[in-house]
């Protein structure tokens, strides 16, 4: 496995989006057995675009359109997948992940385990979630931890474009099934990202802002958000750790370990609902292994419980922006 | 589709195994030896002996909960099936998955499945892989009337026809859905003519006569290997048993199952046939019973010796390690 180059030698500008696409062909490139089936994704490109121009290149046996029917087509992949391919399945909205949810937890997640071993099951389910476009409630969620709650499952949230294009490289060559969750506001953000081969392992975090004064540990467009706050941190003396977990199956526990034994304080941000959010569950672990190291109680911001509404001004009073950020962390280190 | 004598005393002693390991495994749990519950194959014999017959070891099948039959049928090991009941090391799961889940990828089945209906798509995906790879391998689906009334049983079937898949759904009707007569879960008497809406044949078979679900399999999978696509078997057949190990069955009458198995048993039907069609002597059969019954009593002394399920090692047995091994 080529891990992620401290310095990449040729790197280029692209989208969220892009990257993505690029991951999709590096890999069908280099293995056959990687086919990629969905709603509206070979002539139209994917409802956000993602595997755009793929169907030229690889043609219709290998970038297959489907009907709506999302029980089956990853029900198909489980197949697929138990039976030699690489399936990676596009899920246009991870709210439609209900629809999908016995294939995905109680087949694709458990199929090794129950029979013993025998089974392998490497496919990538990509979704995309979260709010800001106006969606409204049956288009907008946030449910890492639904699947972060089944054994089986690897769950995956890339939060730049070069991480979009590493990580998904590594979930399609994991021998496990993989829900891969972008972000709907991520795919128009642009980064540098390498052009050649470029695979970020899966359960590796990455420190996306050095600090000492506290951690703020995040994912997808949060961390997005967290960088941003860290900075308007800076020019008011507090000098903020950003943490991108990438992977919250499997969890780079140490990377968050380490980071709150130096600065003791612990700021978990995520646009899903506060109750029941994965937030908890890293909270729960540093006040398990780190109790002693904390100068103040861990603390969650977090999505408030309610459906995502549909005004722009509504839909924003319900996730953290980089202000409340900003204003949550001043609470714990100010 | 004649079918020759070696062919019939092998459809005859599948479907014996079957009854036998039904009846053996049925002991063993009022023996309290079975852990957790078990779902009882017999009157079905003939639906699995008969479409398996016609399965090579690299074709693909799903099964369901009531999977036993589905299992021998795709010639598993006795002894590895009786040690997955008794929770044993050599178990075909190692204990970890029970009779719901016993699968033997070795010989392409991917697993019983305790999700009514669960399989059904998981069978289209090995198709597909079939079809990827332009071989000429097809999959099995079997599953219930109360399959048939599952979303995934619509999306599957209509994902495998509009592909031409090599996939043929095995409808196994044994007139109850775990307590619900067909009568009250479908608007029309013959499941088969649903095939008409997906583009695919349907077809209607006596499940108890062995010499029909051999036959109506073998036109299906010759079908599906020609690159033809897909077809929906309903195999009208009876669940002896109830649906699970100690169901009261209040929603059936004694004499119902009685008629079915006096008159439609498919195990007497097929020592009439053979023996009346000269194709061997019931002293013949005499002797595959007795040879069946041996087999049946090796598979069940190899399990009670055999060490129990080891302690999990996690998270490998979760997860695969590492990076794809190819």
């Amino acid at each position: 496995m080529t891990v992620q180059a401290r310095a990449p030698a040729a790197t280029r500008e692209m989208f969220y989006a892009e990257a993505l696409g690029d991951a999709l062909r590096q890999e069908m490139r280099r293995d056959p057995n990687v086919i990629v089936f969905g709603e509206d994704i070979a002539e139209h490109g994917g409802a956000f675009q993602v595997t755009a121009g793929l169907l030229k290149e690889f043609g219709k046996e290998r970038i297959r359109n489907t009907p709506i029917s999302e029980n089956g087509i990853v029900g198909m992949a489980v197949g697929a997948a138990l039976t030699g391919l690489r399936p990676v399945v596009e899920l246009m909205y991870v709210d439609f992940m209900g629809l999908a949810m016995d294939q995905v937890v109680n087949q694709a997640a458990q199929n090794r385990f129950m029979f013993g071993g025998q089974a392998r099951v490497p496919l990538v389910l990509r979704t995309q979630g979260g709010s800001g476009r106006g969606n409204a409630a049956q288009h907008s969620k946030s449910l890492e931890a639904w699947v972060a709650h089944v054994a089986g499952l690897k769950v995956v949230m890339p939060s730049t474009p070069a991480d979009a294009k590493g990580l998904l490289a590594a979930a399609i060559r994991d021998d496990n099934p993989v829900i891969f969750i972008e972000h709907k506001l991520l795919y128009r953000t642009k980064g540098e990202v390498p052009t050649a081969e470029h695979v970020v392992p899966l359960g590796v975090a990455d420190v996306k802002r050095a600090g000492k004064d506290l951690t703020i540990v995040s994912w997808s467009r949060e961390a997005v958000f967290a960088v941003e706050a860290a900075a308007k941190l800076a020019e008011q003396g507090i000098d903020a750790e950003v943490i991108d977990v990438r992977t919250l199956v499997p969890l780079d526990r140490e990377a968050i370990l380490r980071s709150v034994r130096k600065s003791h304080r612990l700021l978990v941000v995520h646009e899903a609902i506060k109750r029941g959010g994965y937030g908890a569950e890293i909270a729960a672990m540093v006040a398990e292994e780190a109790f002693d190291d904390l100068d103040a109680p861990p603390k969650r911001l977090a999505g408030l419980e309610t459906p995502i509404p549909y005004a722009q001004h509504l839909e924003k009073s319900v996730v953290p922006q980089v202000d409340d950020i900003v204003r949550a962390a001043k609470e714990l280190a100010g | 589709m004649s079918i020759d004598r070696d062919t019939a005393l092998e459809l005859y002693r599948v479907m014996r195994t079957i009854r036998v390991f039904e009846q053996r495994a049925e002991q063993l749990f009022g023996e309290n030896k079975i852990w957790g519950t078990i779902h009882n194959y017999s009157g079905q014999e003939a639906v699995a002996a008969g479409v398996s017959a016609h399965l090579r070891d690299d074709d693909w099948i799903t099964s369901t909960h009531r999977g036993h039959g589905h299992c021998i049928a795709k010639r598993a090991d006795l002894g590895k099936m009786f040690a997955e009941l008794l929770g044993k090391e050599t178990g075909y799961c190692r204990g970890r998955g029970g009779s719901m889940h016993i699968a033997d990828t070795s010989k392409g089945n991917l697993g019983a499945n305790g999700i009514v209906g669960g399989g059904i798509p998981i069978a289209v995906g090995a198709a597909l892989s079939a079809k990827q790879a332009k071989s000429d391998r097809v999959a099995v689906s079997y599953f219930g009337d109360g399959g048939a009334n599952q979303g995934a049983f619509h999306e599957a079937l209509n994902l495998a026809a509009i592909w031409r898949l090599p996939v043929i759904f095995v409808c196994e009707n044994n007139q109850y859905a775990e307590t619900n007569p067909v009568k009250d879960a479908f608007a029309v008497d013959d499941i088969a003519v649903r095939a008409a809406g997906y583009g695919m044949p349907g077809v209607r078979v006596n499940g108890q006569d062995v010499r029909e679900t051999y036959r109506s399999a073998g036109e299906a999978i010759a079908r599906a290997r020609r690159g033809e696509g897909p077809t929906l078997l309903v195999m009208e057949t009876y669940r002896y048993g109830g649906h699970y190990f100690g169901d009261p069955q209040v929603y059936r009458t004694k004499d119902e199952i009685e008629a079915w198995r006096t008159k439609r048993d498919p195990l007497l039907l097929a020592r009439e046939w053979i023996v009346g069609e000269r194709l061997a002597s019931e002293a013949d059969l005499d002797r595959i019973d007795a040879g069946v019954d041996a087999a049946i009593e090796e598979g069940v002394r190899f399990a009670e010796r055999s060490a129990l399920a080891t302690p999990l090692e996690l998270p490998d047995e979760v997860y695969a390690p590492g990076e794809a091994s190819r």
